[in-house]
């Protein structure tokens, strides 16, 4: 007998239907798998045998044939399990010929028959919902995350056993034996909210660092990357993590996207139903190019990615491969990365804001000539390890001070997350409504030929940046940057037009090479 | 052969024996002295050459000699421009000449300046400070105005900054490197470097080719010392290059002149050290120059025209009204004092004309200084935002600088 069963696949972080169809006819016992499979899912004969055996279901002597299709998609991942083994059953007749229809399975299979949670349950039942399909049955550890899709039947199951009572018994008595999980989107942001209020870090935690603070703050408002330099333990990596804490909240939209990419590197947590806060992301120095942008032989999403909609947090800038650097280039530009292998060709969203920090030379303490003990060239040469381009794509550029004991005595808290978070959203608005119906999003994406259109100075702002570019010897690109940046401090204000309070701000945080070239 | 043909000879064997690194300068001259001159030490061949050399360096002698072509090489030297003095040359600079340990050839690219003038060395920290940049620059201006020859190493930082000054001002400035004088290290420097070449000379003992290595720079520093009447400190660490080439000074009878720093400062910690040691302090470029004359008069000679009075008679003959006005300014005798236009002074004359600017200028130093010690040179009613705008206004007047994204300095002109 035949059947064919709904199952998933990913291709990136998007999901496309697989049918898989099982065939059992008589002949000598024999199990073949064919469409495109990887080690994986072929795999999958053993532990899909095995699993039903242990659990008391006896396979009558066979020849089964499994095609997934469509047959020239590579197919990945643990997932088909839980299709295979409800494909069996139906073709083996062991449950009722029409029960399994119109659902989708998803699950690996241990040899007890247990259900193990699987990557990507999201997408899969989003483009199962677009696809027409209304019930999905997953692992219960994935059912939270597939329930936040509208439209929807999600049921978790926590054995084969489960499923194949299920299916076996009558409408009234499915609903007892699997009940339907859903997840209320609404409450699970607001409880975010609530907790972010204990745990999350803040920054009134912060002291001091004024400037710092501030850069933060615009390059936030803008969604401008941000380069931090300063000695050990002035507190980089703390204004990093708070960061995120100062971006809007997620929308239900973007945290949907999140969760995808979160979902699809297989690193969502067991029942988690969706990721309410943005993502930062911090990889060490040492990451290699393939786990930073996404890749190896089979496509998986790279730091960038997890960061998606949130801030990427390299520390340490100069110790980074330069390769892996250089290789940020796309991903900053169009914000997103296509990752192109044999195995094929994938896309993974990287909308993130790049926030990196570094010394400022080999011990720290440059330009103080009492504390710095580095020659000339050699503060040329760490600061010539970071890569030039990368550079040109940060707009803004703190110092950070070393706390000294006054500051740390004092305990003067300084202002919350909450205060400036409620600065930048408002900066925001301002933004959305400029940008409307044109291809830019934030101040930090204005490209050089609009800048005519959008930032215009008045004819003394115009002599400023005259003479400021003379005597900062400013390049193009500075010249754009500031002018950026010079914007996002006007929307902070509400200002209209640039004022020269404002390119005079942005003037001084505008990131230079000559810095470093005294 | 007449005798200008045989000094020419005498010269390409000199150039092959100076473009030799394997010996030293004693070495040198006992070898000339043995063989009566460079031609004859040149055929003498390698048994008169080991009753000076060990084994091993004749026989690099021998296989560089086997190698050089006396003729072309020299050609080949003149062609770019490059010239040999030796000891017995008549332009072999006379100061040189006394001091111990006189190199015995010089490789020369430019134009030596007549012995009719007193010449500087102005020395220091290759990391130096905005004070020291500061001090170098006007330093070098006074001396280039006045007609005084600035030696210097041709270094970053102070030696490079004082003798640029000096060029820029009129002045002459002869930079003696430690590599060959076709080499120019820094590579920074290539600017300085070929303004050497039109208005100054460089020089160095090491031959051509030779690129700039750590234990060629003691033996130059002798050099620098030993080219100048005075020697100037204008910012050393304890342990420095600058400190070696004073003790040299000090061997050669030079005048030593530092520039005093605040104990606080490691870059002025060597200064403040000399001073305690009895050496000069140099307090301003006017007493420095007066200094200078009554050193250099004392010998009977006259103190050089200055480019800066030269500059004036050139005026003053093309119209009476400037010949007034040059009276008017209190010129008191022809080239000894430049007019108070012309005078160059450490101060802090530049100040922004908007109270609040000026204040905040004021904060600053020739230190970099954080936004943090900047605040606290202020008084309270300074906002964050107040001192940024303010600071970068500061730049954009081109009286500070911003260092880093955090430190700024003042800066004059």
């Amino acid at each position: 007998m035949y059947s064919t069963i709904y199952s998933g696949a990913l291709q990136g972080v998007l999901a496309y239907l697989v049918s898989v169809e099982v065939d059992a006819a008589k002949g000598l016992p024999a199990f073949y798998m064919v469409g495109s499979l990887s080690t994986e899912v072929r795999e999958s004969r053993e532990r899909v045998w095995v699993a039903l055996k242990n659990v008391g279901i006896d396979l009558p002597p066979c020849r089964i044939t499994v095609n997934l299709s469509p047959a020239d998609r590579k197919k990945e991942g643990t997932a088909f399990d839980l299709p295979i083994a409800v494909g069996m059953l139906a073709a083996l007749g062991m449950i009722p010929p029409r029960a399994a229809e119109g659902c989708l399975f998803l699950g690996e299979l241990g040899l007890d028959g247990e259900l193990k949670k699987v990557r990507g349950v999201l997408p899969i039942v989003q483009a199962a919902a677009e696809g027409g399909i209304r019930q999905c049955i997953v692992p219960g550890a994935n059912a939270r995350e597939g329930a936040v899709i509208p439209g929807v039947t999600v049921r978790g199951a926590g054995n084969i056993l489960d499923i194949m009572h299920f299916l076996t018994a009558d409408e009234t008595e499915r609903e007892r034996i699997l009940p339907t999980v859903s997840v209320d989107t609404g409450s699970l942001f607001l409880r975010a909210e609530d907790e972010a209020g204990e745990s999350e870090p803040d920054f009134s935690q912060v002291t001091g660092q004024e400037t710092a603070r501030r850069g933060a703050e615009i390059a936030a408002a803008g969604f401008h990357n941000l380069l931090m330099v300063g000695p050990p333990g002035a507190g980089k990596s703390m204004i990093a993590k708070r960061i995120p804490g100062i971006l809007p909240p997620l929308t239900l939209e973007e945290s949907l996207e999140v969760t995808a990419v979160v979902s699809v590197a297989g690193l969502l947590e067991e029942g988690e139903a969706l990721v309410t806060r943005r993502p930062f992301r911090s990889p060490h120095h040492t990451i290699t190019q393939a786990a930073l942008i996404g890749g190896s032989s089979t496509p998986k999403p790279g730091m960038i990615s997890l960061a998606h909609r949130g801030v990427l947090f390299l520390d340490e800038l100069p110790e980074f491969q330069r390769a892996s650097l250089d290789a940020l280039r796309q991903p900053l530009e169009e914000r997103r990365v296509n990752i192109a292998r044999a195995s094929g060709n994938v896309t993974y969203p990287s909308d993130f804001m790049l926030v990196c920090a570094m010394n400022p030379c080999p011990c720290g303490y440059y330009p103080d000539t009492k504390r710095c003990s580095c020659t000339g060239p050699q503060v040329k040469k760490y600061m010539g390890k970071v890569s030039g381009p990368i550079l040109d794509r940060i707009d803004l550029c703190v110092e950070l001070q070393p706390v000294d004991y006054e500051s740390l005595k004092s305990r003067a808290r300084g202002e919350g997350s909450g205060e400036i978070r409620r600065r930048v959203e408002a900066a925001r608005k301002l933004q959305r409504e400029r940008f409307a119906g044109s291809p830019y999003r934030f101040n930090g994406d204005i490209e050089a030929s609009a800048m005519g259109k959008y930032c215009r100075l008045g004819e003394a702002q115009q002599r400023c940046m005259e003479q400021l570019y003379a005597s900062l010897q400013l390049s193009a690109r500075a010249y754009h940057r500031i002018l950026r940046v010079a914007r996002t401090i006007a929307d902070l204000e509400a200002a209209a037009e640039i004022e020269i309070p404002h390119l005079m701000e942005a003037s001084f945080y505008r990131p230079s090479m000559d810095y470093w070239g005294h | 052969m007449d005798y200008r043909e045989w000094k020419e000879r005498e010269r390409m064997y000199a150039c092959w024996l100076c473009n030799f690194s394997g010996i030293g300068n004693g070495q040198m001259y006992r070898l000339l002295e043995l063989c009566g001159g460079p031609e004859a030490l040149y055929l003498a061949g390698k048994d008169k050459w080991g009753q000076v050399l060990s084994e091993k360096q004749v026989q690099a002698l021998a296989e560089y000699t086997a190698k050089w072509r006396p003729e072309a090489e020299y050609r080949k030297m003149r062609e770019e421009g490059i010239r040999l003095l030796t000891i017995e040359d008549e332009e072999y600079p006379e100061r040189l000449k006394n001091i111990p340990d006189a190199p015995y050839g010089l490789f020369l690219r430019g134009n030596l300046p007549g012995a009719d003038a007193p010449a500087v060395a102005l020395i220091g920290a290759r990391e130096c400070s905005e004070y020291g940049r500061y001090v170098a620059r006007q330093l070098g201006t006074a001396l280039g105005r006045r007609g005084i020859t600035v030696i210097s190493g041709m270094a970053r930082g102070i030696d490079g900054i004082g003798q640029e000054a000096a060029m820029e001002a009129g002045g002459y400035s002869i930079g003696v490197l430690g590599s060959g004088v076709d080499v120019c290290y820094p590579a920074q420097n290539k600017d300085i470097y070929t303004k050497l070449l039109r208005t100054g000379a460089v020089l160095s003992t090491y031959p051509l080719g030779t690129p700039a290595r750590p234990q060629n720079f003691p033996p130059r520093n002798r050099i620098v010392s030993g080219l100048a009447d005075a020697v100037v400190v204008i910012e050393a660490r304890v342990k420095s290059g600058t400190l070696i080439t004073v003790d040299m000074a000090l061997e050669q009878g030079r005048e030593v002149y530092v520039v005093p720093g605040r104990v606080t400062d490691r870059l002025s910690d060597g200064c403040n050290r000399l001073i305690k040691q009895g050496a000069g302090v140099l307090l301003s470029p006017e007493t420095f120059l007066e200094e200078i004359r009554q050193l250099w008069q004392k010998g009977g000679r006259r103190m050089p025209e200055g480019a800066a009075s030269r500059r004036r008679k050139e005026k003053s003959v093309s119209s009476d009204a400037s010949r007034d006005q040059g009276r008017k300014s209190g010129r008191k005798e022809e080239g000894r004092e430049p007019g108070p236009e012309l005078q160059v002074s450490f101060g802090r004359e530049a100040a922004p004309e908007d109270l609040g600017l000026a204040r905040l200028y004021q904060a600053l130093d020739f230190y970099p200084r954080s936004l943090e010690e900047i605040r606290r040179n202020l008084p309270e009613e300074y906002s964050e935002k107040q001192i940024v705008a303010g600071l970068m206004q500061l730049c954009m007047e081109n009286l500070a600088i911003q260092m880093s994204p955090g430190h700024f300095c003042c800066k004059k002109t």
